[in-house]
């Protein structure tokens, strides 16, 4: 029972995306499967974690071949902490959904497609043979295809074109360096891996490996200077897509760098400084950009690319106490991003706008829904003791500690931007005396809508950022997650001892 | 062989890379296909060629004898197929609703989502 325990999720989101395509006219029966299932989904997640919390790392080699024959499907924390996140962000997308996004494009199997999406998610996080990670890799990324087109708007159109390409590039790097991985070691376990690449002689060949998967993942993790699809695409789908994509997209991409770079290439100076300089160049780039957007998802995608250089600069530091910071982050900003993009959805519902020259008076209009806005807002900044406040002492305690200065000021720098950035945002969206905006004559407006459809946006939105302040008050409940996880990442001989002896514990 | 296969994996993925840059829509499409199947090829010849050595252990005995064909890159290069196929089926279809929506094959003159709005 409990030795497949960690399949669960995977076979569970699976389920439910096959369960919904025989509902595929009746949208308010997919509305109630999905909620539900996510919340399955959210139950089992936590007694997976639970499980690898108490019990260590689990794994299950598929078909039963043993390791490094077979697929090895691999749970450690970090696994089981990603899977839990993507749980929670996909069960506050899956209402979101529900109340916000219209049945026109509902009826176009808005919802196993978005099922599809957490499968591959779950999927990429679990495994542990590197052409398997491709396959979830494609998953995701044809089912966020279709997510980000269904509705065929000019602008989505525009954007999809923009962002197929360059993610299909980007899997077609990351196969062309399994590919090289391949005829060097025979060999597409990765825990195998690990120990038959440090084995390699010729270790020119290993470093343009190495920067091939740094390519295919830094597109999709949005890294500087691979991450222009990202702010031509993200604003373009409904809110409740991009903000799946948004709090997890770009955070599978993180994870994949993280787990090759901790695992396979390790102990690679050169790397680690390549890896510094792209984090620094993505923190400023990012954050300038989000300086001068004045659509606010603009802002916020932008955003986005601004904080995946936190994730990155913590793995080129690579100390534990780095690592403990980019997976504090990569926490804290899955959870915080995902509800920023479903608060632009709501003012959008609004008001009709997404601008921040036309928005203004929320605060005056809607004091409750501001203060609840404040909370993921300023999360994001890292006010203390909201969450975002706790990782970036661990960057920067970590920068100090490797004396790498310029990163010390890029962390500062950015966040004092998105400080500014934010505070814009505020005084423009809250504070500034509110404008007329012409009424659209056929849109949805929120006070139009019924109300369980309210519920149904303001609840996610309340849930995520009741998670946010746990993030923020419990800080040391995940600062004691990040550094266990810090500490099986640095030392990976744990996680190959897994996947490799399993037989012995049979 | 080997030589033949790996200009041919060059030429494929340079053509398939300067294809994507140009600025057609349509030329986009070829370019992603010929960079697929420069990526299958390149797995083929990665996993060394052998040739006539099928991987079957022979009827009386238990292990194999000879140096034989890896089957797994024959593998992975089917997934990795289907996979493209799959995609490029995606693209050419993606692309023509473009076309008809923004009425241009031109990348360089869909910049709507770059505009300030």
């Amino acid at each position: 029972m409990t030795q497949q325990l960690i399949l669960y999720p995977l076979l569970l989101q699976m389920l439910l995306a096959i369960i919904l395509m025989f509902f595929w006219r009746k949208i308010n029966a997919q509305r109630v499967i999905s909620m539900l299932g996510s919340l399955v989904h959210l139950a089992v997640s936590i007694g997976v974690f639970a499980y690898i919390w108490n019990n260590g790392t689990q794994t299950v080699q598929a078909g039963n071949w043993e390791a490094p024959f077979g697929i090895t499907f691999i749970a450690d924390t970090f696994a089981a902490t990603m899977v839990l996140l993507t749980s929670i962000a996909g069960l506050a997308v899956s209402i979101f959904s529900s109340g916000s996004v219209i049945g026109d494009r509902l009826r176009f199997g808005y919802f196993p497609i978005f099922h599809f999406l957490l499968l591959g998610l779950t999927g990429a996080f679990l495994t542990g043979d590197i052409f398997n990670l491709y396959v979830w890799f494609e998953i995701i990324i044809i089912s966020s295809f279709v997510l980000i087109t269904i509705g065929g708007e000019k602008a989505q159109l525009e954007g999809a074109v923009k962002y197929f390409t360059l993610n299909f590039l980007a899997s077609m790097i990351f196969l062309t360096a399994i590919a090289v991985l391949y005829g060097l070691t025979g060999s597409l376990n990765m825990a195998d891996l690990a120990n038959k690449v440090a084995a390699v002689e010729n270790r020119a060949l290993v470093e343009i490996t190495a920067i091939l998967f740094l390519i295919g993942f830094g597109i999709k993790s949005a890294l500087f200077p691979l991450y222009f699809w990202l702010p031509a695409s993200y604003h373009t789908p409904p809110s409740a897509v991009s903000a799946i994509f948004g709090g997890l997209l770009t955070k599978v991409g993180v994870y994949a760098l993280v787990r090759v770079f901790t695992l396979i290439f390790v102990d690679d100076v050169f790397l680690d400084q390549i890896l510094l300089v792209l984090a620094i160049f993505t923190l400023f780039s990012g954050a300038l950009g989000a300086l001068v957007q004045n659509n606010i998802r603009k802002v916020f995608s932008y955003l986005i690319i601004c904080h995946i250089g936190y994730m990155i600069i913590g793995l080129g530091m690579f100390t534990e106490v780095a690592i403990a910071g980019t997976i504090f982050y990569l926490v804290h900003d899955i959870v915080v991003k995902t509800n920023l993009f479903m608060i632009s959805g709501l003012i959008y519902r609004i008001k009709g706008s997404n601008s921040m020259r036309a928005l203004g008076g929320f605060y005056a209009n809607y004091p409750k829904l501001s203060l609840l806005m404040f909370i993921p807002l300023f999360s994001l900044v890292g006010i203390p003791p909201l969450s975002g406040f706790w990782p970036k002492i661990s960057l920067i305690t970590a920068s100090f500690e490797s004396g790498s200065y310029w990163s010390l000021a890029a962390i500062i720098f950015a966040s004092f931007i998105t400080l500014v950035v934010i505070a814009k945002l505020w005084a423009e969206v809250f504070w500034k005396d509110a404008t007329e905006i012409p009424e659209r004559p056929k849109f949805r407006y929120y006070h139009k809508i019924r109300n369980i459809k309210k519920v149904q946006i303001i609840v996610p939105i309340v849930f995520l950022s009741l998670v946010s302040l746990y993030i923020g008050f419990g800080a040391e409940h995940i600062q004691t997650l990040s550094a266990r996880i810090a500490s099986e990442l640095i030392d990976n001989q744990q996680y190959i001892d897994a996947v490799l002896n399993t037989q012995k514990s049979e | 062989m080997e030589i033949l296969l790996a200009i041919i994996i060059g030429v494929l993925y340079a053509a398939g890379i300067y294809m994507i840059l140009r600025r057609s829509l349509v030329k986009l499409i070829i370019g992603i296909i010929l960079l697929g199947n420069g990526a299958n090829l390149l797995i083929f010849l990665l996993g060394r060629i052998t040739e006539g050595a099928p991987p079957i252990i022979p009827e009386e005995s238990k292990v194999f004898l000879e140096a034989y064909a890896d089957p797994v890159p024959q593998a992975l290069i089917l997934t990795a197929i289907v996979i493209s196929f799959g995609l490029q089926s995606f693209a050419i279809i993606l692309v023509k609703r473009a076309h008809k929506v923004v009425k241009t094959d031109d990348l360089d003159e869909m910049n709507a989502t770059d505009e300030d709005s």
